[in-house]
């Protein structure tokens, strides 16, 4: 029951938060939409006992990647008009064509019987372990392989928030950079 | 360890919500309003405030975030190591020594890039950067 | 979980929030007499005996200051933030045992009360959580203020923040390995004993180097002197909250001093053993009252710190700042990390090649 009622009131917030992320104008308000999704999220995950993976919902996403986020809108500048021609050609046709797609796969999946709606718990379900020691194991012994790969992620994502950083076309040197 | 767990956090969050929305609202009752054109411009000690606010911030900013999104997810890992420490053994030891090894490579990259360094005059910032460019493109 | 258990919820919380809202009223007033210690001069004096009420009277001048609201802010977050400011700071407290539990009888049941808001089993990643969750206040409020000094100030706030936190999480990792939990009360239960009968078992002693990290990076976060760049006043004047007035702006206000609070409590915690102290042989209500003390006694004397060296230290510079984050603290608390790590696993698993 506590958990439905926590359904649907997060993810009412979860939805509105990511509508505010498409349609608000300003970039912050969009940054702050998102923020909101990501918090209902670390909720649901609360409600599933996956604590580990809530709390780390909050610090990496909420914490880290947001700040993150907005950072680059202010390194950019909220208030400049922005440059509304679109770089990637042939965008909208492939928008509608993408959105297609989703539509048709879920007329799919309703269609054929694999989707159900789920109105109640039918027995107890599985016992959910997610605190950080079962992360810990798991981790560590089934998953090790990937979780060394991650390092390898993070040097990749360093070097590219380098180049980023740093790297400017060759034609544009002696033009001036932001200011300090 | 269940939702019961977290319900004190929820009464506090709301109370706390409560408090604060309150206190101000109290202060906007008490306290006067007499807003002057003065008292309602951008406070510049004294000075007529001219231009607007710069909204652009030097790139390294950008880069201490994404440094920072880095060894957050490194100290994530490390947390979830340190529970299971005694009984992974060495073997956790060694996985988490390879991990840590190439995030320590990491920081010496960035280091050594001049990512780290903030107090470096602007002309030797452009040549660094385009130190970086001719080596991209050599 | 009846009626009576949401009722000691209830009661925990307003004990959690009268007891932060107390500690700041004391809190400024200590810090106000100590830094006037240190600089030969006075300190509040009039309101009250030795001056106690002085915060309590500057907190209802406030509530009847006018809050301005200046023309060029963003209103809907210029008033978000001084709530959002509060809130992680009054959370964070909440995973905090300041003392062992007791037993009441609460309609005919026996239940045992923890002296703690609730122990969740990752609450150290709550409490790392909660904390970078406040830097959003500070970004927002000075970005909505739509004016030079705050936007300067909220973004060297976010920079600092993140930049100590990094440094912070990796001096904790070593606490959690010493413990083998994220629980609160668990890492406090693993500090009770002695080494010897004399030595506490406190992780201060085995890991002084993280404490030393933790401190500092605990000092940063909480944006106190040397670290308070934030609002350096020769600078950027208040920093973030100069376009705030009256009790919006006691909202920051107080946020900053109860994060001074939890931080302390935090440490002693973590690294000084919590509520742990010699009972000697004590029982019945002396004994659940000494840790209590010791807890509070602990938590003072790690805020008597943070003033003596806010008394003592010269503001740093931005690139300072920056330097001694990433290029010392953060290398150091990786090196520490990785040499207790073998320290420790040498002695519990024997050498590697057994």
């Amino acid at each position: 029951m506590t958990e439905l009622v926590l359904f649907f009131i997060f993810g009412a917030l979860a939805l509105v938060g990511g509508l505010t992320v498409v349609a608000a104008r300003n970039p912050v308000h969009s940054a702050m939409g998102l923020m909101l999704t990501l918090f209902s999220l670390a909720v649901f995950y609360v409600v599933q006992a996956a604590h580990f993976v809530a709390a780390v919902q909050v610090i990496v996403y909420a914490g880290a990647v947001m700040t993150l986020f907005l950072f680059v809108i202010m390194l950019i500048g909220v208030d400049k008009a922005e440059n509304l021609s679109e770089t990637i050609r042939l965008q909208r046709p492939l928008v509608v064509l993408v959105g297609l797609t989703v539509v048709v796969v879920g007329v799919f999946v309703a269609v054929g019987g694999r989707f159900a709606w789920i109105t109640g718990v039918v027995g107890a379900g599985p016992e959910v372990n997610g605190t950080a020691e079962a992360i810990g194991d798991d981790l560590f012994t089934t998953w090790l392989l990937p979780f060394e790969a991650t390092s390898l992620l993070l040097i990749i994502a360093s070097a590219g928030a380098l180049a980023l950083a740093f790297f400017r076309p060759r034609r544009r040197e002696g033009k001036e950079e932001g200011a300090p | 360890m269940n939702l019961a767990d977290y319900l004190p956090i929820a009464i506090m969050l709301l109370l706390v919500i409560v408090f604060a929305g309150a206190s101000i609202g109290l202060g906007n009752l008490l306290g006067p309003r007499r807003p002057t054109p003065e008292k309602l411009a951008p406070y510049e000690c004294g000075i007529v405030p001219e231009l607007e606010p710069s909204q652009r911030f030097p790139v390294k900013f950008y880069l201490v975030a994404m440094l920072f999104v880095i060894f957050d997810i490194e100290i994530i890992f490390l947390f979830a190591w340190a529970v299971r420490f005694r009984e992974l053994g060495w073997f956790g030891l060694a996985a988490v020594g390879i991990f840590t090894a190439l995030v320590i490579e990491t920081l010496g990259y960035v280091w050594k890039r001049g990512a780290l360094d903030w107090n470096i005059p602007r002309r030797a910032r452009y040549r660094l950067s385009h130190d970086v460019a001719d080596e991209e493109a050599a | 979980m009846d009626g009576w258990d949401v009722a000691i919820v209830i009661v925990k919380v307003l004990v959690v929030f009268a007891l932060l809202l107390a500690a700041t009223i004391l809190l400024v007033w200590i810090e106000r007499k100590v830094v006037a210690d240190m600089q030969n001069r006075i300190g509040p004096e009039r309101a009250g005996p030795w001056g106690i009420l002085q915060t309590l009277a500057d907190g209802l001048k406030l509530l009847f200051k006018e809050q301005i609201r200046p023309n060029k802010v963003e209103v809907g977050m210029y008033l978000l933030a001084p709530v959002l400011t509060l809130l992680p700071a009054f959370l964070i407290f909440m995973v905090i045992p300041i003392g062992v539990p007791f037993t009441v009888t609460l309609g005919g049941v026996e239940r045992v009360v923890s002296m703690q808001g609730t122990d969740l089993n990752v609450g150290l990643l709550y409490i790392l959580a909660m904390s970078s969750l406040a830097v959003y206040a500070v970004v927002l409020a000075g970005w909505s203020s739509g004016s030079k000094y705050p936007l300067l100030g909220g973004v060297r706030a976010t920079a600092q923040a993140i930049s100590y936190e990094a440094a912070m999480g990796l001096a904790l990792v070593p606490v959690v390995f010493y413990a083998g939990s994220l629980s609160i009360s668990e890492i406090v239960a693993a500090q009770s004993g002695t080494w010897g009968g004399i030595v506490p078992r406190w992780n201060i002693v085995p890991l002084f180097l993280s404490f030393v990290i933790f401190f500092i990076a605990i000092i940063a976060e909480t944006n106190r002197a040397p670290f308070d760049l934030v609002e350096a006043e020769q600078e950027i004047v208040g920093g973030f909250h100069t376009e705030y007035s009256g009790f919006r702006f006691a909202c920051f206000f107080l946020a900053e001093y109860i994060n001074m609070f939890n931080m302390s409590a935090i440490a002693a915690t973590l690294f000084l053993g919590g509520w742990n102290g010699p009972t000697f042989g004590l029982t019945g209500f002396v004994s659940w009252l000494l840790p209590i003390i010791y807890f509070f006694i602990k938590t003072f004397v790690l805020i008597f710190i943070f003033m003596w060296v806010r008394a003592t230290l010269p503001r740093f510079r931005y690139d300072q700042l920056m330097t001694l984050g990433w290029k010392r603290l953060i290398p150091a608390a990786l090196l520490w990390l990785v040499l207790s790590a073998v320290v420790v696993g040498w002695r519990q698993f024997g050498a590697p090649w057994t």
